[in-house]
């Protein structure tokens, strides 16, 4: 009788610290990961004008909130990639000695397709849309 | 009668008691005695970083719209916030290379054997800390390096399998490196890890106090000769926190911290980026491997890679003695010897690569 009395009360005892303990943390590790912030998605951007880039530069524009690399490869032909590097995240830019796209932080490279070259970045780079509207040059995703 | 101030400390404090143990406390002295000192240089530099720290928190405010600009205000305008902030930096990097000297003399000296097992989990423990320390510390400034070194590191984490992108959303506090990332940065620097690093501190110190300093197993058996720890040894630990204490004021002082340029999320990552020193070894792996290897992604491979290495190494009191106890010193004087010629040697061609 008092043998299971007491384990009736041990258990008792262990289960209600255990609960407690278990509901101060189930809060703390929901409170730790932060909440989705969904982002307003952006289909379609403007980023200047036709004069903003001489023939063979490039430029980092807000696509959203996502960097994305636009490249004026000559007088008429325009391109426009994530600037997220496939790699670890780091922002690329572009070569205008050798017509490449370079990510400075392991050395890696892709073609202006976005195709890696070499270098440890395992996907290619999105590619995105460009169009001339007047002189407006916008960048649209997906093919 | 005798001095009646000390008596009423004593019977208050228990003073007489300390007084006896100190007096008791020995070192052993030989050769290598020398190389007991860095674990005490460790000590001295982490608390100038507490000190520092403690300084720079009264300038430095933690948001993207402000911390750069807060910290140059600390550089250029504060009455010697250059030095502080300076020492700040320099103490850091100094203290982790005096804790890699301090573990890796213990295992040279094979002082990690039975019963000091924890004292080198607890040490490991400690060197993960100022590693995180380090990298949590490193954005804080939000400039350039820095930004993108956190955008590597953290995507790292998220290359893990399953957990990844919860350890990189954790760490984050959000989809990308951005304003949530400085404030639980600075929340993980000034408040979370301290407090973890006293706890571990106090029970490395204390197994240390327990245990006693191991003198190396070929002395085994003979008489050492140990010296008193005060003063003897503690006037010797005393000059060598002066010696450290110069090399910090000489480095900070002639070799100003930079700053470098304010972080800017749409600007490309500018060439020579890189992390801070000993996170170079992995840096410079991560750019020799290639993007697959079979059919796996090579970042995968490398994180795995450097996960194993570092279980490996931390859990080396498990694999240092064959069954019967008897320790496989050759076996763990290797490793060590392999593992410092690879950190240094991919350091040193991460930085000039
Ligand atoms: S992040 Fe671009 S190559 Fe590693």
């Amino acid at each position: 009788m008092t043998n299971g009395r007491r384990s009736l009360i041990r258990w008792l005892l262990g289960g209600g610290i255990f609960s407690s303990i278990a509901s101060f943390l189930y809060p703390v590790t929901r409170f730790i990961m932060p909440p989705n912030v969904p982002e307003a998605a952006v289909n379609e951007v403007v980023a200047g004008k036709v004069q903003m880039l001489q023939p063979n530069a490039a430029a980092i524009v807000k696509f959203g909130n996502k960097p994305v690399l636009l490249i004026r490869a000559s007088e008429t032909e325009w391109k426009a990639l994530t600037a997220v590097c496939t790699h670890l995240n780091c922002t690329v830019q572009y070569k205008d000695d050798t017509h490449q796209i370079w990510c400075a932080c392991h050395n890696g490279f892709y073609d202006l397709g976005g195709k890696v070259l070499s270098g440890p970045p395992p996907k290619p780079l999105e590619e995105f849309v460009v169009r001339i509207r007047g002189d407006e040059v916008v960048i649209t995703r997906g093919a | 009668m005798a001095t009646p101030a000390p008596g009423w400390f004593d019977e208050r404090l228990g003073l007489s008691s300390i007084r006896k143990f100190v007096a008791h406390k020995t070192v052993p002295s030989h050769s290598g005695t020398m190389w007991y000192y860095f674990g005490g240089i460790t000590l001295f530099l982490f608390v100038i970083q507490v000190v520092t720290g403690v300084l720079l928190l009264l300038y430095y405010r933690p948001t993207t719209s402000e911390a750069f600009e807060s910290v140059q205000f600390i550089m250029t305008r504060v009455k010697f916030g250059w030095l502080i902030r300076s020492v700040h930096s320099w103490s850091a990097n100094l203290m982790i290379l005096a804790a890699f000297v301090h573990m890796f003399s213990v295992v040279f000296l094979h002082a990690y054997r039975r019963p000091r097992e924890m004292a080198w989990f607890s040490g490991i423990g400690l060197l993960a800390l100022a590693m995180a320390f380090g990298f949590s510390g490193y954005l804080l400034p939000w400039n350039t390096i820095s930004y993108f070194a956190t955008k590597v590191g953290t995507d790292m984490a998220a290359s893990v399998p399953m957990i990844g992108p919860y350890m990189a959303r954790f760490l984050r506090g959000g989809e990308d490196v951005g304003g949530a990332t400085l404030t639980r940065f600075f929340g993980f620097h000034v408040a979370v890890l301290p407090g973890i690093t006293t706890l571990l501190l106090l029970m490395h110190l204390g197994l240390v106090q327990r245990f006693g300093i191991s003198s190396p197993p070929k002395l085994e058996g003979k008489r050492i000769a140990q010296m008193p720890f005060f003063p003897n040894f503690f006037l010797r630990e005393l000059m060598a926190w002066y010696a450290a204490l110069a090399l910090l004021g000489v480095l900070a002082a002639i070799f100003p911290w930079e700053l470098g340029e304010k972080a800017d999320p749409f600007a490309s990552a500018p060439a020579g980026i890189r992390p801070e020193w000993y996170f170079l070894a992995p840096f410079y792996t991560l750019k020799l491997i290639p993007s697959h290897i079979w059919v796996l992604e090579g970042e995968l491979v490398g994180f795995a890679g450097f996960a194993l290495l570092a279980a490996f190494w931390a859990t080396l009191p498990l694999w240092a003695t064959d069954r019967d106890g008897m320790l496989r010193a050759r076996r763990v004087t290797g490793a060590g010897i392999l593992l410092l010629a690879y950190y240094s040697t991919f350091s040193i061609l991460g930085y000039w690569r």
